[in-house]
């Protein structure tokens, strides 16, 4: 049977990831990064990883809560940004995102959700032209996988280090970086709203769904298989259909081909061409 | 007799060929100034391997009025050197290949005979297939030298071995893969069994330059290693990091190695030729 802890070495993550960071920011002649700091453990992983990666002083931390977000959040923010030294900044979106929730009395918390999070992707590329540093990315392998995100919103970045690990290795990665405790114990919220928990809005745990998609993307289980170790026919086929429907918010979105040499198809180069 | 080894684990700029030479006529002038006689470099050493469509635009003929190998030439006269680059050949088709390059003149040049073109890897798209696997005659005895999958699969190894070689070359750009609780990523385990494998089933020894650096978010991971003809590990260089490693053969362990087991002499090539010939002409 397959070893599914998803344990990690986490100095050899660390290296890996901090290398990563450090030669896409400075190989195209920059220093610096911006990183949103939700209170949560994926940025609060990046951030540190970053800082690690660039030096504290190379990095701007910005929280960016809404009148709704939870305290909780903006206070464990802080603890981050106290314990590594990063330079930080508060902006609040609450009156840049109400103006668009009045427009239409029945706005749902979804469609408030998105907007939310699409805000706080505007004020992080405006702050990366400010403090001339790139955007990093805070989306893990998990909720990649299953989409759970807003397009265009926290999903959108310059690079991602940790988008390659599942929420399993994010808090194991976590707790060996010294992530203060409140910060890695509390529930994984998205908190666009007051009692939102990812696990409530998935229907499932973390933990249980990371050893599924583990087998099924890593070890390239079929489900058949993935039954035969234990996992519910109902709640393989609830994952895989959720990782198959969010395809899209893995990808640049196609571009119709009429030419010889189309972009995405034919015109094919890393974007680390030349560096 | 000895071989003073050194092993180049460098990182590159993807495309720009002028910014690679470079450096490696920097790690040339270093390993010079430790008096090697061997100075390898890692695979696609000289444009960076994610190529893509930037192949055609890297691609150089390892020729002496050619503008990166004359310089390349000049600096072999008291250092042989294999480096890494795209040879574009008469008709334009494009290899991932190593040049042997010693006393001015180019002494041999590997295709890569097994392109990757599955999971990460594309190689097979870009490139055209190399075509044979020879041993080749150096002032330190015969080498062979292989590019990264061909040494995945037993028989280029095999092959060299009874062409002579007593001394692989094995060069990689290896993406850094399956991280797990381990000590070391999985694909650094897998080629550094391999390498060691094939010193103690060939009594030979394998020298192994892997590359370092990202390209987009692959990271390549370095460790370059020696191992002797006992299947001993003689060096290894750091992970992660760009490094020049020197190590010392000496060359005479071939000889005892040898003499204590002769699997060399043993070997039943003819035997191998008749299985191989009921296994292929089958159905």
């Amino acid at each position: 049977m397959v070893d599914l802890t998803l344990s990690i070495n986490t100095d050899l993550a660390c290296e890996i990831l901090t290398g990563f960071i450090k030669s896409e920011v400075t190989r195209i002649g920059m220093s610096h990064a911006v990183v949103g700091l939700s209170g949560g453990l994926d940025s609060a992983l990046s951030c540190i990883l970053t800082a690690k990666a660039l030096g504290a002083e190379n990095v701007l931390a910005v929280r960016m809560p809404y009148k709704a977000s939870s305290k909780d959040s903006l206070d464990h923010a802080q603890l981050l940004i106290d314990q590594l030294g990063v330079q930080s900044k508060t902006v609040e979106i609450t009156d840049m995102v109400e103006p668009l929730f009045k427009l239409d009395p029945d706005i749902s918390k979804m469609r408030m959700g998105n907007i939310m999070a699409r805000e706080r992707m505007i004020v992080l590329f405006d702050q990366s032209e400010v403090f001339k540093g790139l955007v990093i990315g805070t989306s893990n392998k998990t909720e990649i996988l299953l989409g759970y995100s807003t397009h265009y919103g926290d999903s959108a970045s310059a690079m991602n280090p940790i988008g390659d690990l599942y929420k399993t290795q994010v808090r194991q990665l976590s707790r060996a970086l010294n992530i203060p405790a409140p910060i890695i114990d509390k529930p994984p919220s998205a908190d666009l709203w007051e009692g939102q928990t990812d696990e409530i809005e998935l229907g499932f745990t973390y933990e249980e769904v990371d050893k599924l998609l583990y087998l099924l993307v890593d070890q390239r289980y079929c489900p058949q298989e993935a039954m035969e170790v234990g996992f519910d026919v109902k709640f393989i086929n609830a994952v895989m259909t959720r990782v198959r429907r969010n395809q899209f918010k893995r990808m640049q979105p196609p571009i119709a081909k009429i030419s010889n040499r189309t972009i995405g198809y034919d015109f094919l180069y890393l974007r680390d061409w030349g560096t | 007799m000895k071989l003073n080894l050194a092993l180049a684990q460098i990182n590159t700029k993807l495309g720009d060929v002028d910014a690679n030479l470079a450096k490696h006529l920097d790690y040339i002038k270093q390993a010079k100034s430790q008096k090697s006689d061997l100075l390898v470099f890692p695979e696609l050493s000289l444009t960076g391997y994610v190529l893509q469509d930037l192949v055609a635009s890297v691609a150089h003929k390892p020729t002496e009025d050619d503008p990166v190998f004359k310089h390349l030439l000049k600096e072999s006269h008291n250092l042989d050197l294999v480096v890494g680059f795209v040879d574009e050949d008469s008709r334009h088709r494009f290899y991932i290949a190593s040049a042997y390059l010693s006393g001015g003149k180019v002494i041999h040049v590997h295709h890569k005979i097994y392109l990757p073109t599955y999971g990460l890897f594309d190689e097979g798209r870009f490139f055209a297939w190399g075509d044979s696997i020879r041993a080749f005659d150096t002032r330190f005895g015969r080498v062979g030298m292989l590019i990264c999958e061909d040494f995945w699969h037993a028989s280029p190894p095999y092959l060299l071995w009874l062409d002579g070689a007593d001394i692989m070359i094995f060069s990689s750009a290896s993406p850094g893969r399956g991280l797990n609780d381990k000590e070391k990523l999985e694909s650094a385990r897998w080629v550094e069994r391999v390498t060691k494998a094939y010193a103690s089933m060939f009594t030979s020894f394998v020298a192994h330059a892997n590359r370092v650096g990202y390209e987009d978010g692959l990271h390549f991971w370095g460790g370059a290693t020696l191992f002797d003809p006992n299947g001993e590990e003689i060096a290894i260089g750091p992970y992660n990091e760009e490094a020049l490693t020197f190590a010392q053969m000496d060359l005479n362990q071939l000889r005892r190695t040898r003499t204590r087991l002769p699997l060399l002499r043993d070997e039943r090539t003819s035997l191998v030729q008749k299985e191989l010939d009921r296994i292929l002409s089958r159905g």
